[in-house]
């Protein structure tokens, strides 16, 4: 602190601390994030219990058998829902570490628009991937 | 990226040694020393002391080597019995009150004291707290009210109204949680920090106050808020026994209330 008590910090600026803590005010969003976050997590308890299961019962088999578990509708619908989840619940959770540490602005943008193409392409091609084997393309 | 590790001024480098003479109970104390007028990068300088003749709290050890051994180390404190919060320091490897701290119950070996983390020093044991009072200060800690004060009366608070209010007024902003904070190290600037978000929900729950809803408003932000992941250093170092984690859960259960 300097001389005149709170006025400067010991960085001498001129502004009073306070529009630096005030900064540019609230956003008004993030609930939404945080909440999505926490749902998918609860979500994927159990979604990727089936998942585990799945895959095990599937360890030995050949590949038409293994195609043909992937083929049945609800296998399908629920290996779509854990691709969906997981990358959903990804792209929030590394949004966080990147905004946590990446402290260059274009850096952290760059990142965040990144996660966010791989993301999307990635739940695309496992989509495609089950869909072709779902509805025997 | 976050800084992980010191800038070249930062570094600490090895200091000067202060041997007590003929103790019956020494005891050593190797304490951060750094001045903004010399140019030196800080050091760690060691005490003796004598604890034959000291009493029993990490800051009576302080204030001894001020008195008779050297009188240029820095440090604030003020009531010496945890109500004011003046002498937060991280002593042993955790962020406490040197007043409150007994020397007894600090590991054996030196006892290590350095200033509050990731705080700029103003000098030795001071951190500069400038920052943390503005955002103190950036979420208006005081009773707002739309209805006028009673002519004749104060605002009266049921008993079970005033029991919200245990484990959050007992907050002295010693700055203890908010500079153990991973989450305050890094984004110090944007994030209000354990201690000022509990501060802002000690008056979002006061039965008294009515403006709870831009009180919310206020702090659902990505950073003034939604930084805390969690870690639980807060509730882990606070020298009062306070829980500042939880206080911040509340205000993240009552933004998701106020939804539809």
């Amino acid at each position: 602190m300097s001389t005149n008590g709170q006025q400067h910090d010991v960085r001498g600026e001129l502004r009073n601390p306070l529009k630096r803590a005030r900064g540019l005010g609230s956003a008004q969003s993030g609930v939404a994030h945080w909440w999505t976050q926490r749902v998918t997590a609860a979500a994927l308890v159990f979604l990727a219990l089936w998942f585990v299961v799945t895959v095990l019962g599937a360890l030995h088999a050949d590949y038409a058998t293994a195609r043909s578990i992937v083929a049945k509708p609800w296998n399908a619908v629920l290996l779509v829902a854990f691709v969906l989840t997981v990358c959903w619940h990804a792209v929030l959770g590394l949004q966080i570490v990147i905004e946590d540490y990446v402290h260059t602005r274009w850096k952290e943008v760059a990142l965040l628009v990144l996660v966010k193409f791989f993301a999307v392409l990635g739940t695309l091609a496992t989509l495609m991937a089950v869909l072709r084997v779902a509805l025997g393309a | 990226m976050a800084e992980f590790s010191l800038p070249k001024n930062s570094k600490v480098q090895p200091g000067k040694h202060f041997p007590a003479k003929d103790a019956k109970k020494p005891r050593t104390f190797r304490i951060y020393r750094w001045s903004p007028d010399d140019g030196q990068n800080p050091r760690i300088d060691t005490y003796e002391v004598d604890m034959a003749s000291c009493g029993p709290m990490v800051l009576d050890a302080l204030l001894k080597i001020k008195n008779e051994i050297d009188s240029t180390l820095t440090l604030r404190r003020s009531c010496r019995e945890g109500i004011c919060g003046s002498c937060a320091m991280n002593i042993d490897g955790t962020n406490t009150l040197a007043c409150t701290k007994a020397i007894e119950d600090c590991a054996s070996g030196d006892v290590k004291i350095y200033p509050l983390p990731h705080m700029p020093v103003v000098k030795d044991l001071v951190p500069d707290l400038t920052h943390f009072y503005a955002q103190f200060a950036s979420i208006k800690p005081w009773l707002r009210t739309q209805s006028p004060a009673p002519a004749d009366k104060e605002r009266l608070q049921s008993p079970e109204d005033r029991k919200k209010l245990d484990g959050l007024y007992e907050c002295i902003l010693c700055a203890c949680c908010s500079t153990s904070c991973p989450s305050y190290w890094w984004n110090g600037d944007r994030y209000l920090g354990p201690a000022i978000l509990l501060q802002a929900y000690r008056w979002i729950v006061d039965s008294r106050d009515e403006d709870t809803g831009a009180r919310l408003d206020d702090l659902e932000d990505p950073f003034k808020l939604y930084r805390c992941h969690t870690i639980m250093n807060c509730a882990r170092t606070c020298p009062k026994g306070l829980n500042p984690a939880k206080a911040i859960a509340e205000i993240k259960k009552l933004i998701v209330e106020r939804r539809a």
